[in-house]
């Protein structure tokens, strides 16, 4: 196949956003109103669609809607229902056990060492094969003289409609600044003026330019540096890839105490003793919520949720995903694929087939995504292409004229390098979008410190819930596993040495099966899923 | 667009019919594949997913990354989902931004051809050859610069005649200079200091004990940054 880039159905409407851009340069839609935006969600969220999820029938969110496709993870059979272990045997032994090899976890590694525990990291790809990779955007932090942490929480809880645990958005904004200082002293190289001062704007939500970037590398820049500075401690920190935990392990004291390992090449099994274990998995983009094309990596299958569930720990706002606004809709290559905030952020605006405004370009997450889905589904204005797919415009060329030639190329090179591999020119031309499911707004539920209501079980990052409340805001994210990954290896290093580990159970497991049989499931369902199929679909 | 159409390809040399729409790691997929290695991102980012290949009647090998190169028919192709370039051992805060560093490191940045092979294997089109020249001259800033879209797939390296590790080497030097050599954010170590004086701890008491609807009204009304 030849790459051709738009077709000309596609280049007519094209020409309508051409004609339109003088007049609308300066002039953005108005925002909605508090109450056209809860309307909006009502009728047009995914999240609202009630055929999307089910109740819970069994656990500690029993009652509770989840998404059909967590649920039936969630109520699945453990992995090792059919495995004959040896917890007598002993693979591993550690202080620390972090599972999942993301910006969390390594954080998390990192704090755990400084308070001198020994640390091992399980991961189920490579160390940094996962969503802190791909953050573009940028990380939140209100260190500049207009702003403060008090701003910040405001726009944290606004973000979240009011339904944020308040004490996990303190810790957030209050741990931001030192993050940015830690990372800056670890060597992450964020834009900077050249004085010094860090370059920040704009994202969805905010009231203050807070949001930090590398280019549009921010996540990549956060992680390899990260990953980095764990590799320079292999006398304390050990990692082992391609070994995703499949259970937890719990001793006869009710506390969590290490994980089942499966080595995925191999396939044998590792018994991990740890005194403190701590869930890094991050999101869930890989189910598909609603049939969602998604922008997360390949391992994003909510595993840290479905084993923490079985083990008792609770489940905050699990029936809430963010479906970004902006996911690439053509090439069909690249359907679901991010388009940074930062393209709205530097001031393209979204627009329809007639080459019309009809939103506010920096509305929360949530209300530009149902904004564009009625403009496509409800009023048809959106921009079909060859596979059947819909969209609407996103004005990227606007970014030149309003800064000047070249900051396209400056700002976005990961963005023009992605469209350029299949043929489109983001300098030259629009991109054309739609939403896609990109986040896990909740998950296990903590506390400031990381800890859940299992004894020796911390979490952090975007396996936890209730720093976003409803919905996070852009940057947020990659600050919330900052942040909360520092509080989980330092709630850790501070705990490991009063531990006093029992026998090595999996009696939880057993419990869970006839949990499973008392409410009447019957499933075929093995989890956590650990990976995708994506075999002779086509994807 | 051009019409869809089934393809040959050969996976590690056994051919498959595909799919002319679909990426390479699509293809690979398509074909039967669960991938374990050879995937992460799938949105090139991570590096994971380095395939080499070459097309039917013409000699010379491509370099590609499975999840943003689209197939095409007769392509040989191979994944090189791991390639074991040398890190140093160091510990970023007890080294000194200077080319002693470098050379102390990496002693092979001396022995660099400048044969430009790294920069034809580039899946992200850097200028590998011209960042090792500037690691050669000691220019850590300068090599930060023109590194720093780096996804680190390790392509030039398999490549290099001089058993070059230029994204160890490239790490090392954004490290120096994020840390050593760019220089400081002032507002952001007065802002840390200030909220660990206590400066805020009131007024997020406050805002902490707001009732919601005032909260509301507060989050709504509040003034917002201009452009
Ligand atoms: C494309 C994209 C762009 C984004 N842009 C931004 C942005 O600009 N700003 C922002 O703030 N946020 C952004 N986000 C969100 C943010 O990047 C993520 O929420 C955050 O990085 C999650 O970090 P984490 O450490 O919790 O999880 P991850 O970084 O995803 O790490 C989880 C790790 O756990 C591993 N794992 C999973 N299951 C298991 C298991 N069973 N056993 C062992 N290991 C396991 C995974 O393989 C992975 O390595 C973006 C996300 C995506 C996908
Ligand atoms: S899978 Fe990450 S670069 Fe291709």
């Amino acid at each position: 196949m030849k790459l051709e880039g738009y077709t000309p159905s596609m280049r007519e409407s094209i020409e309508r956003v051409v004609a339109s851009r003088p007049a609308r340069l300066h002039v953005d839609y108005p925002m909605l109103s508090p109450a056209e935006k809860q309307e909006i969600l009502r009728k047009f969220h995914p999240d609202y669609i009630p055929e999307g999820m089910r109740e819970l029938r069994v656990g500690p969110n029993k009652g509770g809607r989840t998404p059909n496709e967590l649920a039936d993870l969630l109520e699945g059979h453990s992995r090792l229902s059919s495995v004959e272990l040896d917890l007598e045997k002993i693979d591993l032994d550690t202080d620390v056990l972090i599972i999942g090899g993301g910006g969390a976890g390594s954080a998390a590694a990192l704090l755990a060492r400084e308070y001198g525990a020994k640390v091992l990291i399980v991961t189920k790809l490579r160390h940094g094969d996962a969503n802190t990779m791909m953050a573009q955007g940028g990380i939140q932090a209100a260190d500049k003289e207009n702003d403060s942490p008090v701003q910040h929480y405001l726009d944290v809880i606004g973000g979240g409609h009011f339904t944020n645990d308040p004490d996990l958005v303190e810790a957030l904004v209050r741990d931001a600044p030192e993050v940015i200082l830690w990372l800056e002293s670890l060597g992450c190289m964020f834009d900077k003026h050249p004085d010094g001062t860090l370059v920040t704007i704009h994202g969805g939500g905010t009231s203050r330019k807070r949001m930090h970037s590398a280019r549009d590398y921010s996540g990549a820049e956060i992680m390899r540096t990260l990953r980095d500075e764990v590799r320079s401690y292999p006398e304390d920190i050990t990692v082992i890839e391609f070994a995703p935990a499949i259970e937890l392990l719990m001793d006869d004291k009710g506390q969590v105490a290490g994980a089942v390992l499966l080595n995925l090449e191999t396939e044998e099994h590792y018994v991990v003793r740890a005194k403190q274990t701590i869930i890094a998995t991050g999101g869930s983009g890989r189910l598909h919520y609603m049939g969602y094309a998604c922008t997360n990596h390949y391992g994003a299958t909510g595993d840290g949720l479905v084993m923490a569930y079985r083990v008792g720990a609770r489940l905050a706002f699990i029936d809430t995903m963010q479906y970004h606004p902006t996911g690439a809709a053509f090439p069909e290559q690249i359907i679901g694929l991010l388009v940074t905030e930062k393209v709205r952020g530097l001031g393209a605006q979204v627009l329809n087939v007639h080459g019309e405004q009809f939103v506010f370009p920096r509305e929360t997450r949530d209300v530009e995504s149902s904004a564009i889905i009625r403009e496509v589904k409800e009023r048809g204005n959106g921009v079909k292409t060859p596979s059947g797919f819909e969209g609407v415009w996103l004005d990227s060329p606007m970014i030149d004229i309003l800064h000047g030639p070249g900051t396209v190329e400056k700002e976005l090179p990961a963005m023009v390098r992605q469209f350029r591999r299949f043929g489109v020119d983001i300098v030259r031309d629009p991109i054309l979008v739609y939403p896609t499911l990109h986040y896990q707004n909740g998950g296990i539920a903590i506390r400031p410190d990381c800890t859940t209501d299992i004894p020796g079980l911390l979490v952090a990052g975007e396996a936890s819930g209730g720093v976003h409340g409803r919905n996070r805001l852009m940057g947020n994210s990659l600050l919330d596993v900052c942040v909360f990954g520092r509080r989980a290896g330092r709630t850790a290093g501070q705990r490991f040495r009063e531990v006093q580990l029992g026998k090595l159970t999996l009696a939880h497991v057993e419990a869970w099966e006839r949990e499973l049989a008392q409410a009447g499931i019957e499933t075929e369902v093995q989890s956590p899923l650990l990976l995708p199929d994506y075999t002779r679909h086509g994807r | 667009m051009a019409e869809l159409e089934m393809i040959p390809i050969y996976i590690m040399g056994k051919r498959y019919i595909v799919p002319n729409t679909l990426t390479i790691m699509g293809a690979l997929e398509y074909a039967g594949y669960k991938l374990i290695r050879g995937v992460g991102c799938r949105a090139a980012f991570c590096g994971a997913c380095s395939t080499v290949y070459r097309l039917e009647g013409d000699p010379k090998l491509y370099i590609g990354l499975a999840c943003g190169t689209l197939v095409q028919p007769g392509m040989y192709l191979t994944q090189i989902p791991f390639y074991p370039a040398e890190r140093a051992q160091y510990r970023l805060h007890e080294l000194e931004p200077t080319f002693a560093t470098l050379v102390r490191l990496y002693p092979q940045v001396l022995k660099c051809l400048g044969c430009g092979t790294c920069t034809k294997s580039c899946p992200q089109d850097l200028k590998v050859k011209d960042y090792m020249a500037a690691a050669m001259r000691g220019d850590i800033a300068r090599v930060a610069d023109l590194s720093f879209d780096c996804i680190m797939c390790g392509m030039c390296v398999s490549r290099c005649p001089a058993e070059e590790a230029q994204p160890n080497i490239a790490i090392l030097c954004r490290r120096l200079y994020g840390k050593y050599l760019a220089p400081r954010a002032q507002h952001l170590a007065q802002r840390v200091a200030e909220i660990e004086a206590g400066r805020y701890d009131e007024e997020l008491a406050k805002i902490k004990a707001t009732p919601e609807a005032e909260l509301r009204h507060m989050y709504n009304t509040r003034d917002i940054e201009p452009e």
